[in-house]
């Protein structure tokens, strides 16, 4: 389905982004597995990727340093041969309620989870310009829809995401580049076991699938979005959420 | 001089799908040969890759002509 292709998976050490990067990888194409700090399992995604029977590359950057970024894109097209695919994962939380959040927390929130999906857009445009084609898919979150109480930062982000997936599709449509959100649920990761139990309680009561979902129900998604089967698709943002927000 | 300008030419041409006469130094870019600023950008690009240069943001801003990019690429090698 995705042979030959060459894609960049951001924050691919673990979670939403890792399960991404291995089913991508499944299809033939050929991964970079982006990290910010944890190497040993991104080194673990990378063995994974490899026993597939494909390329993937290990790669540090921080996804709002447009200096790193670059580096990495350079390299990656360089490696693979070119660019097809690239997948805006890379986040981070620092809860807090309104009242209480610092300001470094809002900064630091909205540095890697938004400027992070335009330096990442920004620098790989070029080269998918070039080849006159394209998939970027950004990973939002349904909270950026519908608002979460204790996420200012996070939901401020995420919805930003989402608009600035609708700017991008417009702006390089003309040039057959896509660009797609997936505004995931409620997922069992790393990132969703640091809430608490009653905020768990809370959510689960309002999905209608009753259950949390999987990181593998994102990357499917994520996997049609990469792939030549939504080639009429650009600038939307599909729910992965047990039908949370309909 | 008539080099690069030619050089220039042979990549408006094929970029932009225009005829070869209306690609003068005095043509302005989105007026005469009708480009959009993506076109720009994405000529601009070329430019970059055809000369082995890198054209600064703020320098490509000013670049409205014909004239103005080959002024540009002699002035820079």
């Amino acid at each position: 389905m995705l042979k030959g292709k060459s894609a960049v998976v951001t924050g691919a050490s673990r979670g939403i982004g890792r399960a991404i990067a291995l089913e991508l990888a499944s299809q033939g194409a050929n991964v970079a597995v982006n990290y910010a700090g944890s190497e040993e399992r991104a080194q673990q995604v990378v063995e994974e990727i490899e026993q597939l029977g494909v390329k993937a590359l290990k790669i540090q950057a921080d996804v709002a340093n447009e200096s790193e970024v670059k580096e990495m894109i350079k390299k990656v097209t360089e490696e693979f041969g070119g660019l097809d695919i690239l997948v805006n994962n890379a986040g981070i939380t620092r809860d807090n309620l309104l009242m209480r959040m610092k300001e470094e927390e809002f900064d630091q929130v909205i540095n890697t989870n938004l400027k992070g999906v335009f330096v990442c857009t920004k620098a790989v445009t070029r080269q998918m310009m070039k080849q006159k084609a394209g998939k970027i898919i950004n990973v939002a979150s349904i909270v950026g829809v519908a608002g979460n109480a204790g996420q200012a930062n996070y939901v401020a982000a995420k919805a930003g995401v989402i608009g600035l997936t609708k700017t991008t599709a417009k702006e390089l449509a003309s040039r057959n580049i896509l660009v797609n959100a997936v505004a995931p649920g409620f997922i069992a990761t790393d990132m969703t076991d640091k809430l608490t139990e009653e905020q768990k309680k809370g959510m689960l009561d309002v999905i209608p699938l009753g259950k949390l979902g999987k990181p593998e129900d994102v990357a499917k998604v994520v996997r049609f979005l990469a792939s030549d089967d939504s080639n009429y698709m650009t600038g939307q943002t599909i729910h992965i959420d047990g039908g949370m927000v309909m | 001089m008539a080099d690069v300008f030619d050089r220039v030419k042979a990549i408006i041409v094929d970029r932009l799908d225009v005829e070869e006469e209306k690609v003068t130094l005095e043509a302005s870019f989105k007026e005469d040969l009708e480009a959009d600023s993506l076109d720009v950008v994405e000529l601009v690009m070329e430019l970059e890759d055809e000369f082995d240069m890198e054209i600064a943001d703020e320098d490509a801003e000013n670049i409205n002509t014909v004239g103005d990019a080959v002024n540009y690429i002699n002035g820079k090698q």
